[in-house]
């Protein structure tokens, strides 16, 4: 299996071999970071620039982190404070990067569409790094990757994605990915929050989290955003943690053990309490130390595929 | 001057004709259709082979001028017009000024008079400064030559304000053009509402927001008694609504775009915004039902719904561009290639939505070669191929939703007023 990809936009783009075969690259990365010099050569004397257009940490300094840990020279962007706040376009933006001979654009973008437009108009790489509701693939690619080193397998895993689905990027990913690999995937939302025909995608759906924790291996807890202005039917905050909060309370009444994920950052009381972010079932800090490794391998296999065409 | 058009297939559904027949145009006006017509002509055209109709009249054109005249102007717009075999088009008001005065009508016939290459009517305002919060003064607008109304590109929300409209214009003789969206559905979508908002994380437009305005607007139209028409239906309970009041004898009529029959959804799949359109793409059963529509006679007229923007305003994020698609150049080419390649209308029912319908639900005395009309006429290659490409297109934007796409039937000459307006 050879990456022929320039750009990674999302996981409904790709392959279940595809899939695959990043999870492996990202396997013989993850030691890397536990080096006494975490450093491998590969991306030497590439560039990589991380253009934000959205405010973010986590995923940026991930980014950032792995570039580096690839020998790659890393750039960061913040739109506020770049020539898009004088009214440049996205794809005059991109143009300039590339004019600058950078190798690779990770882009988080308020706008659905956005990566896969930039990727359109470019011949250098583009990374999505979460394009509004679209797709946030790399988060989608750590959980698998934590999921697969807990439990061994994804095929045939039930994972249960609670939260907010409508607005959520990184649950269209992850939905994409784990179907991809033949997980068995519920949703589990107030109806208001379950977007028109997500079942096509092979997902199940259910408003009861007791029901699908029952059969769930492993549940992964999406960021409530109760800021969000989408009119009056948005859930308030007490009766969404009394209905579908993850508490010790709800793991206590399920007989196995189920793998607690999150992609941060957790707003605790409000979609998991403290005692389950912090339990021994959660695996909330591996899924940001996997982060690393999986975003190693996106880079040099993106880096790869571009060399293999010049 | 006189134009003798031979040997072409005529077709003048007003007419009942459909046939090998010659056409005389003497100065601006058809002066004989007959078989060998012996009679000397400055200009003569064999069209063997070749079709030959009326001019097309395009309810549905947003001219942008004036206001907007990097995005189109009236002598760009008609240019594009009698490439793709039109004749005469309805601009629609919602310019910069808005068309909603007495002043601002003159103001853009003078515009016209200048520099337009075919006819163009002028469609003036439901309500003032297209706010939907007073009607326009109708009766002036008529005298300073509108002809219809609409407050197109948004609908009138205040049905009180909606149904005063329509009385006035119901006592002008006149005709209410209804874009029919309710807003409050709507809100902030893009494409249309189903699986692929949801696999684009992009906000959805219902059909609701679509055909239950339509349902108001009938409504409204049957207590005035003025007789609207319903511009770019897109999806099949609209095509039902509208069935069932024609049923009851509500003087309704009924438009769609070559978009609706020819695209679904799924060109919408690579965030191409030349796919962006109000009311948007809608699904393979709402292409059907449009299909239906037409073929049964619910659905009256085919019109472009010609809304050039340009690149700047077009190669952006794509919530943030804007709706609407260029059709004056494709829309012959895309209803044979759609329509009449998949046998959902014939020639004739062809130009019953292009020419016939659009004439008699504005009133114009053409659409059809009748001796002594005014000479419109297009002569066609009904199954020479072309592939649409940005810089072949004579309209200053290039936002076309059939870009690389190849269609069949090219106009080889139109004819409007008697002048060869254009020739290929």
């Amino acid at each position: 299996m050879q990456w022929t990809k320039k750009d990674l936009l999302g996981l409904e783009y790709l392959s279940p071999e595809e899939i695959e075969l990043i999870l492996d690259t990202a396997e013989s990365f993850k030691e890397v970071s536990t080096r006494e010099i975490k450093k491998v050569p590969a991306l030497r004397g590439k560039t990589a620039v991380n253009l934000f257009y959205e405010p973010s940490t986590r995923t940026r300094v991930s980014f950032e982190v792995a570039a580096k840990r690839l020998s790659a020279d890393v750039i960061n962007i913040a739109a506020e404070t770049s020539s898009v706040r004088k009214g440049e376009t996205l794809i005059d933006t991109g143009k300039n990067i590339q004019a600058l001979k950078a190798d690779i654009v990770i882009m988080r973008h308020s706008c659905s569409g956005a990566a896969n437009m930039l990727a359109r108009s470019l011949d250098i790489s583009v990374v999505n790094a979460g394009d509004g509701w679209h797709e946030h693939p790399t988060q989608a690619l750590l959980d698998i990757f934590t999921l697969k080193e807990k439990l061994g397998k994804i095929k045939g895993l039930n994972v249960a994605i609670v939260g907010d689905i409508a607005h959520s990027r990184v649950a269209r990913s992850n939905i994409w990915g784990l179907t991809k690999l033949g997980a068995k995937v519920t949703l589990c939302a107030p109806e208001i929050l379950l977007p028109p025909g997500i079942e096509t995608t092979g997902a199940k759906t259910s408003s009861n989290i007791d029901e699908v924790l029952k059969n769930a291996d492993a549940v992964n807890v999406l960021r409530m955003q109760f800021e969000r202005d989408e009119g009056a039917a948005f859930p308030q905050q007490l009766d969404y943690f009394k209905k579908f909060g993850i508490t010790e309370e709800r793991l206590s009444r399920v007989k196995k053990e189920i793998i607690i994920m999150h992609p941060g950052p957790i707003n605790r009381g409000i979609e998991m309490s403290s005692g389950v972010a912090d339990g021994d079932q959660s695996v909330i800090l591996e899924q940001v130390t996997n982060g690393i490794a999986v975003r190693m391998a996106v880079l040099f296999l993106v880096s790869q595929a571009k060399e293999a065409k010049s | 001057m006189n134009i003798l058009i031979k040997n072409g297939r005529v077709i003048d559904p007003a007419n009942k004709i459909d046939g090998l027949l010659d056409v005389f145009i003497q100065d601006d006006k058809i002066s004989k259709v007959a078989k060998d017509i012996k009679l000397c002509a400055e200009t003569v055209i064999e069209a063997a082979g070749k079709i030959v109709v009326p001019g097309i009249i395009d309810m549905h054109v947003h001219l942008r001028e004036p206001g907007r005249e990097d995005k189109e102007t009236v002598a760009s717009a008609t240019a594009a017009a009698a490439k793709g075999g039109v004749t005469t088009v309805l601009a629609m008001p919602n310019t910069q000024p808005a068309i909603d005065s007495p002043g601002s009508v003159e103001l853009l016939q003078d515009i016209i008079n200048k520099t337009a290459k075919i006819n163009v009517q002028i469609c003036g305002t439901l309500t003032k400064g297209r706010l939907g919060q007073e009607p326009s003064d109708i009766a002036a607008l008529k005298r300073a030559g509108a002809c219809a109304f609409s407050d197109d590109g948004s609908s009138v929300d205040e049905a009180s304000v909606m149904l005063a409209a329509l009385n006035q214009i119901k006592s002008a003789g006149l005709l209410a053009i209804c874009h029919c969206e309710d807003k409050k559905l709507s809100g902030k979508g893009v494409i249309n509402l189903g699986f692929n908002s949801t696999r684009l994380g992009l906000r959805g437009i219902s059909n609701v927001s679509e055909y239950k305005r339509i349902q108001r607007d009938i409504e409204l139209a049957e207590q005035s008694g003025c007789p609207v028409h319903i511009a770019h239906v897109s999806c099949r309970e609209s095509v039902e609504i509208i069935a069932q009041a024609k049923k009851k004898g509500i003087k309704v009529s009924a438009e769609t775009a070559p978009h609706y029959f020819a695209l679904t959804e799924d060109e919408l799949l690579g965030y191409d915004t030349n796919m962006k359109m109000n009311p948007p793409l809608r699904s393979k059963e709402d292409l059907a039902a449009i299909r239906q529509g037409l073929a049964d006679g619910t659905i009256d007229v085919i019109a472009s719904d010609h809304a050039p923007h340009t690149e700047n305003e077009k190669d952006i994020e794509f919530e943030r561009a804007e709706f609407g698609v260029v059709g004056l150049e494709t829309e012959l080419s895309v209803s044979i290639t759609e329509l009449i390649n998949n046998q959902v209308l014939d020639w004739s029912g062809l130009i019953q939505k292009f020419c016939v319908n659009p004439a008699r639900i504005l009133g114009l005395a053409r659409g059809c070669l009748s001796v002594g009309s005014w000479a419109d006429v297009v002569v066609i290659s009904e199954q020479s191929s072309w592939t649409v490409d940005k810089r072949g297109l004579v309209s200053k934007s290039r936002n076309s939703a059939f870009l690389g796409r190849s269609l069949k039937g090219l106009v080889d000459y139109t004819i409007c007023n008697g002048a060869i307006v254009y020739r290929r």
